[in-house]
């Protein structure tokens, strides 16, 4: 059997005939609360980013000054260059250790189910937590060099990557180990046979086999990463601050997310136009990445 | 050959088992600490209680008080995540077949806008959401299920469509000629098929909807309803001292069910990860 049915092989009218009276039952409540849950918010926040607002009801529309205004933000563009390199570090930080991790699990070595729900666990606990007991921590440690976590960006930026690669690589780790199963044991054995080693065998065989799940891993990573908030904000809220010269500001361990609930949320409610536009502009460049990276990896994966 | 294979394997144990260990400390340190007095937390983070140090159960006693009864929360927390739950797992897997199986225009439209969902960032509908939960008294915890419903569609539609597509067709025919309704067909024939991503769809909201801080503390009506991460959250951010003791308690209580529920459906947690993973 093929894998793609005949199109009509997923819908005959003996089935879809019947259903289709009870519509309103079967999709109704999704659609209604999609709608009120997604499409509406998500319409009335495009709309709203071309807007001078303070609530939903006193909307004027003055075209683009909001997104002029995002993108003179100091603040928000060091969050975006904050945000990416905290992005590109952890993306290869977790892919390399948990794919590592996922390596040495399919050794068929002892242990291996034990470390596995060891290293998943991590995964269950929540974004505000694991920011707190990770705090704990890193002051227990600075606290005897007679410094904090929040007094140095330095500081909150590897704290961050620490966390989330605790986090993450158990995450990560399933996906790799369910491509690294699926690779085909006869290819593994043909290598042998043809005299390849360990490290050939690795490079030639198993990484272009398990493209899929490497495509998927960065991918979630990548835009995890780009998305992370709760655990921005348990750990550092952003601190320390540095004033510029201008008065203003900045968040030095701020990411974007937290960026754009800081400007709708902060001491000024004349700024959320400017929130919603750099809202916009965020699921824009999250979108973007996401596609870019993954067609780039696409590309690498082989049919089999 | 075969004794150095044997070596590396051994060794590579070995290893894992130091990772292991050092993996759970973080979790041990929130257990050893919550049993501290507040003001050695900071100062002897990583020491073992002491006489002068241990606390007893007191962070406990005052945890549970602190910033509102966590017994509330908690309550909250659990009674959101099941009504969530409940209600995506019904709606969108009744949705999900119908999309699948009368396909026609709309059908394409929702699917691919639900697709479309996954990728978008909380912030870009949260300021709108917040205000539209508001107005339509979606702000109880009885009542933000349907917000959760609606903002967390796209997934579970996505890998109900996926699978339903692969469930033969023939199987519906047939009951529909032996006489069964929509309902029952769905029901009685398509239900148990789907039992599988049923448990993995389940299984990820529940940890998404537990663990979810900032759609429950926009959208809550925060002076009445308050849930684990919002507590723990409000706890820190708002309080002139913390009492770090108590917070450790507070934490300690809020992740003991939570891993409680990870042993015992271990297997299934690991399977749903990976069936969510396709989403990429």
């Amino acid at each position: 059997m093929s894998k793609h049915r005949d199109p009509a092989a997923v819908n005959s009218r003996l089935v879809r005939r019947p259903i289709r009276r009870w519509a309103p039952v079967f999709i109704g409540p999704m659609v209604a609360a999609f709608l009120i849950g997604f499409v509406y918010p998500f319409l009335k926040g495009l709309y709203l980013s071309f807007c001078k607002f303070r609530t939903t009801s006193d909307a004027q529309f003055i075209g683009l000054d909001n997104y002029v205004k995002a993108l003179h933000d100091a603040s928000f563009m060091h969050a975006f260059w904050y945000t990416a390199l905290y992005a590109v570090v952890s993306l290869v930080l977790i892919n390399v250790l948990a794919f590592a991790v996922a390596y040495a699990l399919t050794q068929k070595i002892k242990g291996s189910n034990l470390f596995r729900t060891v290293f998943f666990m991590p995964n269950l606990i929540g974004g505000i937590v694991l920011g707190y007991i990770w705090s704990m921590i890193f002051d227990g440690i600075l606290s005897h060099f007679n410094t904090s976590i929040l007094l140095e960006s330095r500081y909150g930026f590897w704290g961050l990557v620490v966390l989330m690669c605790w986090q993450q690589i158990g995450y990560m780790m399933i996906i790799y180990i369910a491509g690294l199963q699926a690779v085909p044991e006869d290819m593994l054995e043909a290598a042998r046979i043809d005299g390849a080693n360990r490290w050939q065998t690795l490079w030639r065989v198993t990484i272009p086999n398990v493209m899929p799940s490497i495509t998927i891993c960065t991918f979630l990573s990548l835009t995890n990463g780009f998305k992370l908030f709760d655990q921005n904000l348990a750990l550092t809220a952003g601190q320390p601050f540095v004033i510029q010269p201008d008065g203003s500001s900045i968040k030095t361990t701020e990411m974007l997310a937290l960026n754009i609930y800081n400007t709708f949320y902060g001491q000024s409610v004349n700024s959320r136009g400017t929130a919603q536009a750099k809202a916009v502009l965020f699921f824009v460049l999250v979108t973007a990445l996401g596609l870019i990276q993954l067609t780039a990896t696409r590309k690498k994966e082989v049919q089999q | 050959m075969k004794t150095k294979k044997r070596w590396g394997r051994t060794l590579l144990s070995i290893v894992l088992a130091i990772v292991s260990v050092i993996y759970v400390l973080p979790v041990v340190m929130v257990v050893l600490n919550s049993f501290k007095i507040n003001t050695f937390v900071k100062t002897e983070t990583f020491a073992l209680p002491t006489a002068e140090s241990f606390a007893g159960w007191q962070n406990f006693i005052t945890g549970v008080t602190l910033g509102g009864s966590f017994w509330k929360s908690a309550f909250y927390s659990l009674l959101i995540t099941v009504l969530s739950t409940a209600l995506i797992l019904i709606f969108t897997s009744m949705a999900a077949w119908y999309i699948s199986r009368v396909d026609s225009r709309f059908c394409r439209l929702t699917y691919l806008l639900c697709v479309f969902s996954m990728v978008v960032p909380f912030q870009m509908v949260m300021f709108t959401l917040s205000k539209t939960a508001d107005t339509l008294g979606l702000d109880t915890p009885w009542t933000i299920p349907v917000i959760y419903l609606g903002f967390g569609a796209g997934l579970a539609v996505f890998m109900f469509v996926g699978f339903v597509k692969s469930i033969p067709l023939e199987i519906e025919e047939a009951a529909v000629i032996d006489g069964c309704g929509p309902f029952r067909t769905f029901f009685s024939v398509v239900v148990p098929m789907l039992k599988p991503t049923l448990i993995s769809v389940g299984i990820l909201e529940i940890m998404w909807v537990w663990n979810d801080y900032l759609l429950p503390y926009l959208v809550l009506d925060r002076t009445k309803y308050m849930t684990i991460p919002i507590h723990i959250q409000y706890l820190k951010g708002s309080y002139g001292a913390v009492d770090l003791g108590a917070t450790m308690a507070l934490i300690l209580l809020s992740i003991i069910p939570v891993i409680v529920f990870y042993l015992l459906c271990q297997k299934h947690i690991i399977k749903g990860v990976a069936a969510g993973a396709v989403k990429g």
